[in-house]
This record gives structure tokens, C-alpha cells and sequence, in this order.
């Protein structure tokens, strides 16, 4: 077969969350550039089963880029090499012909390893359900133009509410914060009228769950920014410093 | 929404204080080095003698050092338990990382060169503030720098720990406008201009007394 590639990849195997891991090794041929990093695996996979092997846990949903399920570390790199985009958005083409890969799994404490590749990430549901929300009642969809925002205003809501929740950010992080998820989540909602009621209260509750889940400080490295796939901005930590010096002092 | 959180033990809480003695221990390091450029004054040392000994015995002073020194405590205390906390939240290293495409050098190696800073503010010290205060020798402030610099060992040692500061700075300045929450697309290149300042400028002036003393010798 014309075009295709050979790949050695150096896998993260780890039969349950009190299992010891290890690294794998494989080979794989007949990998097609156009193929992406999930459709790889899937080919691997496919190997493995005919083999009668336990085939590679990842995570997976929608695979165009907008559910955040994926999470994979690839050669050193929270969802693989190229910027803004997530693993299953991330093509064969992007590497050479017998090319290495390691892949890992997202490394943090409050991400334990569920099996191989696959990490249990509710820590940040939990941050969710302790404050990113509006429980007011808002009624049914508004008419256009009932509520003024402005258009600055709602772009910025609307980066910050790109966040798809997907864990690179504390993948990338050299401490494991999780200061950028949850400053787009307080950020959105803070830009938004619907979010004023709570807006003390969520940045403490958030906060704090943020803390009990065992993720570190931001150190400002900004690893973060450069690893979204969203490409959310570092300036929603800021506000979200903010929010918080609001919420303590004001 | 009922959790609630601490100013002291919350992770942003913790990253305030270093900000806030960071930018504290800053407006000393212009100080001190405003006091330290009447060395290059061609008075035998007079000038800045009057200000070291205006340093030494005015009342109001003593209760600043100790501030002075409670800062100096508190940023690397704060710093070493953020330090712990935040190793702690990635038991498991990964295996192949590539941090040097994604955040500077200077931003990952923060905690390190401010453990350089704070051995070197040890012997500092203790070279010159301890032994005029607690040990006299009956010599003026400017002939124990004058004496201590003609060591070229303590220049090295002075300038490698300037080096340090100066990388210190490079994150840490701007860093803390970040953690206050002061850090946005409008302000960013002025603060970045300021940065170059404390990492840079200051460092430099701190880098030519030894290297002034020295010549001199």
C-alpha cells in the first residue's frame, strides 16, 4: 500500500486505578496521513482484539473537536503538537513516516487513572456543580435585544464559554492547576447579567472545590493558554483574581 | 454556593501574598539601590555614610526592618508552600514533556532562582547589615563595602546571585500583576516595560559596585 506510514508507539498501559502502569510498545503499519490520532488508535485497536489482546481504553465522543472527552499527552504535549486543536482533530500527517509517539495519559492527582489512558475527570464536574451555574430563575428564552450586551462583552462571555471542559490545561500545567477551566467558567458568567446575583458566592464556592479537589497554583506560566484547544485566554485568570479580590474586599 | 474560602490557605489567596510581598520587597530593591548609587560618588563615601547612618539609628527605621523582614519571610514561606501543594498535585511525572514550547524558563524555574536569592540574602546580611549592627568594627558602611568587594570570590558570588534576582524578576514582576488581577491586553506592554526595570536595569546598577570596587582596587 502506496502512501501509508509505519509507527512505533510507546503506550501507557494500566490495567485498573490500583493497578501499576507501564509502557507498551507498538508497531504499527498501513497508517494513513489522513487518518486521525483516534482513528490510529482505533487501527491499533482493531490489531490488538485480532490478536486477542485487551485493546488500548481512551476517551472519545464526538470526535470533531467540540466535546473535550479526548485527553491524550501525546510526545510530550496535551493533545498532541499542533496549536488549538484536540487530539481527534489531530492528524497522521502531522507526523513523519516511522516516526515515534509516546502517549500518555492526563498526569494530575485529581485526575486518577481510570484504565490505560482513560482518567476520571469529574473533579471538574464537581467544580461545576459547586457553583457554574445560574440558579435563578430565568425564564424562557428572551426576545432579541431585551437584555443589552454589549458586543465586546458578549464575545468575551462567548471565548470564555469555548471552554470545552476537556482537561489540557491542567495536562499542560507543571503544577496541575485547573485555574484556566475555572476562569473561563467564572469568567462567562461574570460578563453576563444572568450571572451578577451569584457572582460572589460562585467565585468562592468554585474556589474552593478547585482546592479540596487537590489541583495546584497557578504559577503563571501560561503552559495553558498555549496547550487549549479553544485557545481560551489567560486573561480570564486575571478576572478571575479579580473576582475573587471582589469577593473577599468589595 | 456555601463553601467559602480562606485569604491565607486558598491557593489564590496564597498566590496574593506573594504578589503583594513581591511588589513590597520591589519597592525596597529601588530604595536600597537609590541608596547604594551615592557609592559611585566621588565623596570618599560620605553621602551614602550619612544615609547608612540615618538607616542605622533613626527611630522609625527599626519597626520597617522588621516589616522589612517579616516580607522577606512571608514571600518565601508562601512560595515554599505553594511549592510543596503544587508538586504534591502531580505525583505521577510524565514520562516525555516539552515545557520549553509551551511557558518560559524563567516562569518554570521561579521557586529555584528564589531559593538562590534567599541564600544569597543570607550571607548579604550577614555580611553587612549583622556585623554593623550587632558586631561593630569601628569601619563606616562604605569602607565594609569597599573592603568586601576588593574579594573577587563575593563579586562572583554578588553578581551570580544578581543574575538569579534579575530571572527572579523577569517572571515574577509581571507575574503578580496577573495575580492581582491588573494584567490585560491594555496594560500588558506597559507592564512589560516596567519589567525590564526590576529584572534588568536594577540587577545591572546592583552588578557594577563590586565591578566598580573592584577596578578601583
Amino acid at each position: 500500500m502506496s502512501g501509508t506510514m509505519t509507527i512505533s508507539l510507546k503506550v501507557w498501559r494500566q490495567r485498573d486505578s490500583d493497578s501499576e502502569g507501564r509502557f507498551v510498545d507498538y508497531v504499527l503499519s498501513d497508517v494513513s496521513p489522513d487518518m486521525s490520532f483516534l482513528e490510529m488508535l482505533d487501527l491499533l485497536n482493531l490489531e490488538l482484539v485480532r490478536k486477542g489482546d485487551d485493546a488500548i481504553a481512551f476517551d472519545h465522543d464526538c470526535r470533531e473537536g467540540i466535546c473535550g472527552t479526548c485527553s491524550l499527552y501525546i510526545n510530550g504535549r496535551a493533545h498532541g503538537p499542533l496549536k488549538g486543536v484536540t487530539a481527534c482533530q489531530l492528524h497522521m500527517r502531522t507526523f513523519h513516516d516511522g516516526e515515534s509517539i509516546t502517549v500518555e495519559p492526563w498526569r494530575a492527582k485529581p485526575f486518577p487513572i481510570i484504565k490505560d489512558l482513560v482518567v476520571d475527570r469529574s473533579a471538574f464536574d464537581r467544580i461545576m456543580a459547586a457553583g457554574g451555574f445560574v440558579s435563578v430563575h430565568t425564564g424562557g428564552a428572551p426576545d432579541a435585544n431585551t437584555i443589552l450586551i454589549a458586543k465586546e462583552t458578549a464575545e468575551e462571555a462567548m471565548d470564555a464559554a469555548a471552554c470545552i471542559g476537556c482537561g489540557a490545561c491542567v495536562a499542560a500545567c507543571k503544577n496541575g492547576s485547573a485555574m484556566l477551566f475555572v476562569a473561563a467558567k467564572v469568567s462567562q458568567l461574570a460578563l453576563l447579567p444572568q450571572g451578577q446575583a451569584e457572582r460572589k458566592a460562585r467565585v468562592e464556592a468554585m474556589l474552593a472545590q478547585m482546592d479540596a479537589e487537590g489541583f495546584g497554583a497557578c504559577s503563571n506560566t501560561y503552559a495553558c493558554e498555549a496547550e487549549c484547544p479553544k485557545q481560551i485566554s489567560v486573561s480570564h485568570i486575571a478576572r478571575l483574581n479579580r473576582e475573587y479580590l471582589r469577593a473577599k474586599l468589595a | 454556593m456555601g463553601k467559602e474560602t480562606s485569604l491565607i490557605t486558598s491557593s489564590v489567596g496564597q498566590k496574593l501574598l506573594m504578589a503583594l510581598s513581591g511588589f513590597f520587597l520591589c519597592s525596597f530593591l529601588l530604595l536600597h539601590l537609590t541608596i547604594n548609587l551615592f557609592l559611585f560618588g566621588r565623596d570618599g563615601g560620605a553621602t551614602f555614610d550619612t544615609y547608612a547612618e540615618f538607616m542605622a539609628t533613626y527611630p522609625l527605621i527599626r519597626p520597617l526592618e522588621i516589616v522589612l523582614f517579616a516580607g522577606f519571610l512571608l514571600h518565601a514561606f508562601v512560595g515554599t508552600v505553594l511549592w510543596v501543594a503544587n508538586r504534591r498535585a502531580r505525583p505521577v511525572r510524565y514520562a516525555v514533556t516539552k515545557p520549553g514550547e509551551t511557558s518560559t524558563l524563567a516562569s518554570r524555574v521561579a521557586f529555584i532562582t528564589g531559593a538562590f536569592v534567599f541564600v544569597f540574602l543570607v550571607v548579604h546580611v550577614n555580611t553587612f547589615f549583622v556585623t554593623s549592627r550587632f558586631f561593630p568594627t569601628g569601619a563606616t558602611m562604605f569602607h565594609m563595602v569597599r573592603d568586601a568587594f576588593r574579594n573577587p570570590w563575593y563579586d562572583a558570588f554578588y553578581i551570580a546571585a544578581l543574575g538569579f534576582l534579575g530571572y527572579h524578576l523577569k517572571h515574577g514582576f509581571a507575574s503578580a500583576f496577573q495575580t492581582l488581577g491588573l494584567r490585560n491586553t491594555r496594560y500588558e506592554n506597559l507592564i512589560d516595560a516596567v519589567s525590564v526595570i526590576f529584572w534588568l536595569l536594577i540587577p545591572v546598577c546592583f552588578a557594577a559596585i563590586p565591578l566598580y570596587f573592584l577596578w578601583l582596587s
